[in-house]
């Protein structure tokens, strides 16, 4: 009796199809916010930024310092703001985030070079973002080096001088690729759950659908209607951002394409499905909206994405374990930089499947077949 | 079997019934009027028959299904044009046809009819949003007389619908109960109701009165009298504060006055002066008592 007409669901699919095209600028949105937030994010989380503003303590200039100087200037890393200034002066800038390094010299730089015994440079970073300091560090060492070789013009064994870098504020860095593939899960989750909520709100709030109950179509041929158009974009959003992260960001992809394609299709399945429950239990748009983000954020920080899921307490761990996401992100995160196989990831795809299958047994239980 | 037999339905809606025990019925191939004042629960009603809102109490049978139980086959069989237009504004009128259309598993013929019915063919990738309301509401009637219901409810249909076109509408109508269609018509409209078969009139949630037109007004036991004057203005003050005098409607110079008790009446003529002629009461003069009457009892 509830079997699923095709012609039926066809008919619903034509419709949702319609109204998603002739609505431009949520057409736009769904294409350009992925966009917008993988580079926005991606590079704000993943950037190596250049021209960070420098502070030199250099108590003699001499040939040696100069060349350091510009030396370092040259890798595109460093612009030196301030230099001659007092050590205290570089600490009240280092402090107020005035620049992001402060390289000092000791007193006699240029007569211990030239007696070749190793005088050490001291190069204070600010941490607090610790992407920022990590790409400018990781140069200093061999351009201070090859600079100061230049200027003695001999090329001792021993290196002519000893780096030491303080990361102040933040000394542990975070790896970087863990970001992109988690930004799929997370744009993914933002967009289609929010769209899909607005699935049977729109209709009650535009009066269609009292219309729409009085045709014969059943509650799981409306769902379906519902969410199918918008798999469709949530396929196209994975491409996008697929490609951008390997074009933009580089992520490498060592995994097999065709598991994280089921892993992808499973997650993108069970949030248009819970964006389908949350427009059954909203009464408006707004209400709609709210309930989204009354999801959206918890699993943001709890899923592991924001904070290391290991590093949360153990409720917290608890509580992630109820958001799609946390398993999404262990399931692309081992497919496409551990390169895990289908059994690797069983227990993340295992519980995205029982995701889907409470999501649409709840939405076609609270579906409201009367006005009531 | 009748097409709609429904017994004592009630709703309410946050404690306040505004369907109170409302029984109904309507046979085979007849044109069944459903007039009340605002808010008096004709589209309650009407949801509840076709399934829309389950009733708090009373039960019945809309084309042999139970309201209940079978709501899925009776939404099958019925056309139901709801009183806002209902389809979607951000689709043409084709789609729109096509995607009714689609859901009843009709033939493409099907829409290609309608829009030649409807002398839409032409217009038919306007957006329906942009249509004018009455051709929104004919775009309504067509699409849910696209799938040969059984039956048609419609909640007033031709709200907004000019003379010319709301006449093709009852012909249409009246055609299709000839061939055995039985149709519940809401409306505030007095001659589309004196086009129904038999009307029924509910106010305040009660069916107050029901049968053919004849019989509704006979049932009312009122009098009319036709008074002309000069200022009919002036006189229409005077008469109505005066005793037995119920009703002073002005048409044009006369003046309609009714009142149930036709002695009264007559001395409340004569003493005022005016010159009077016995006239026929019309189905609003009854529907305006009832709507007072029924006021009273709720009071
Ligand atoms: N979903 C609802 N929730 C609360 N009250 C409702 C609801 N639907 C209808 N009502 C109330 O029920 C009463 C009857 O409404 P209904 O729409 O049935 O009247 P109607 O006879 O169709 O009026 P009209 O001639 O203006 O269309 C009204 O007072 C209305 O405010
Ligand atoms: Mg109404």
């Amino acid at each position: 009796m509830t079997g699923i007409s095709l012609r039926r669901l066809g008919a619903l699919l034509r419709k949702e199809l319609i109204q998603m095209r002739r609505d431009r600028i949520t057409f736009a949105m769904m294409l350009l916010v992925p966009l917008m937030q993988l580079v926005l994010f991606g590079y704000a989380i993943n950037s190596d930024p250049k021209h960070l503003p420098a502070a030199l303590v250099a108590p003699t200039q001499d040939r040696f310092s100069r060349a350091m100087v510009s030396a370092l200037e040259l890798t595109g890393y460093y612009d030196f703001t301030h230099v001659g200034i007092s050590a205290t002066e570089a600490e009240a800038l280092i402090t107020r985030g005035a620049v992001a390094f402060v390289v000092t010299l000791p007193s006699d730089f240029g007569r211990r070079v030239e007696r070749g015994d190793a005088p050490q440079i001291l190069i204070e970073a600010d941490a607090t973002d610790p992407s920022v300091a990590s790409g400018a560090i990781s140069t200093l060492g061999t351009v201070a080096a090859e600079a100061l070789q230049r200027e003695t013009g001999a090329s001792p064994t021993q290196p002519p001088v000893g780096i030491v870098v303080h990361k102040r504020y933040n000394p542990e860095g975070i790896t970087q690729y863990n970001i992109v593939p988690g930004l799929l899960g997370v744009v993914l989750q933002m967009i289609l759950v929010m769209m899909t909520s607005m699935a049977l709100t729109r209709e009650i709030e535009r009066g269609t659908m009292e219309n729409l109950l009085a045709l014969p179509a059943t509650p799981v041929e409306i769902m379906l209607g519902k969410v199918m158009p918008y798999m469709g974009v949530g396929a196209v959003q994975v491409a996008v951002v697929l490609l951008a992260a390997r074009l933009l960001f580089g992520v490498p992809f060592v995994g097999s394409f065709g598991v994280l394609a089921a892993g992808i299709f499973t997650f993108v399945l069970a949030l248009v499905i819970l964006g389908y429950l949350i427009s059954t239990l909203a009464r408006t748009q707004m209400q709609a909206m709210q309930l989204t983000f009354f999801f959206f954020l918890p699993s943001l920080m709890l899923s592991g994405f924001m904070f290391p899921f290991r590093g949360m307490p153990g409720w917290a761990q608890t509580l992630g374990e109820v958001f799609p996401l946390t398993h999404f992100l262990r399931l692309i995160r081992a497919v496409m930089l551990k390169g895990a196989g289908q059994p690797d990831i069983a227990q993340p795809m295992a519980a995205l499947m029982v995701f889907v299958l409470v999501y649409g047994l709840l939405a076609l239980a609270r579906f409201r077949r009367t006005l009531d | 079997m009748n097409a709609i037999e429904v017994t004592g339905l009630t709703k309410a809606f946050h404690g306040r019934k505004v369907v109170d025990d409302v029984s109904l019925s309507v046979a085979r191939g007849e044109i069944a009027g459903f007039l009340g004042p605002n808010g008096s629960g004709k589209t309650t009603c009407i949801r509840m028959m076709c399934g829309l809102l389950t009733p708090d109490a009373g039960d019945g049978q809309v084309l042999g299904h139970d309201i209940r139980r079978e709501a899925r086959a009776i939404k099958r069989q019925v056309g139901y044009m709801t009183q806002k237009f209902s389809y979607y504004e951000d689709l043409t009128i084709e789609e729109n046809l096509a995607f009714v259309a689609g859901l009843y598993a009709l033939p493409a013929e099907a829409v290609r009819d309608t829009l030649a019915g409807l002398g839409l063919t032409s217009r038919r990738s306007q957006l329906a949003g942009s249509l004018s309301g009455g051709w929104k509401q004919r775009l309504a009637l067509a699409a849910c007389i696209m799938h040969k219901p059984k039956l048609l409810l419609l909640d007033e249909p031709t709200a907004g619908v000019d003379p010319k076109a709301r006449r093709e509408f009852w012909d249409e109508i009246h055609g299709l109960a000839a061939d055995g269609l039985t149709v519940l018509v809401s409306t505030h409209y007095m001659d589309e109701a004196e086009r129904c078969h038999r009307i029924n009139y509910i106010a305040y949630g009660r069916l107050i009165a029901h049968g053919t037109v004849p019989e509704v007004i006979a049932s009312a036991g009122l009098t009319t009298f036709l008074v002309t004057a000069d200022r009919p203005g002036e006189l229409a003050a005077r008469l109505r504060k005066a005793p037995g005098v119920e009703q002073v409607a002005p048409f044009g110079t006369t003046l309609h006055v009714t009142g149930t008790d036709r002695a009264a009446l007559e001395r409340a003529l004569t003493e005022a002066g005016a010159s009077f002629q016995p006239g026929e009461t019309s189905l609003e003069d009854v529907f305006i008592r009832l709507m007072g009457q029924s006021r009273d009892n709720m009071a």
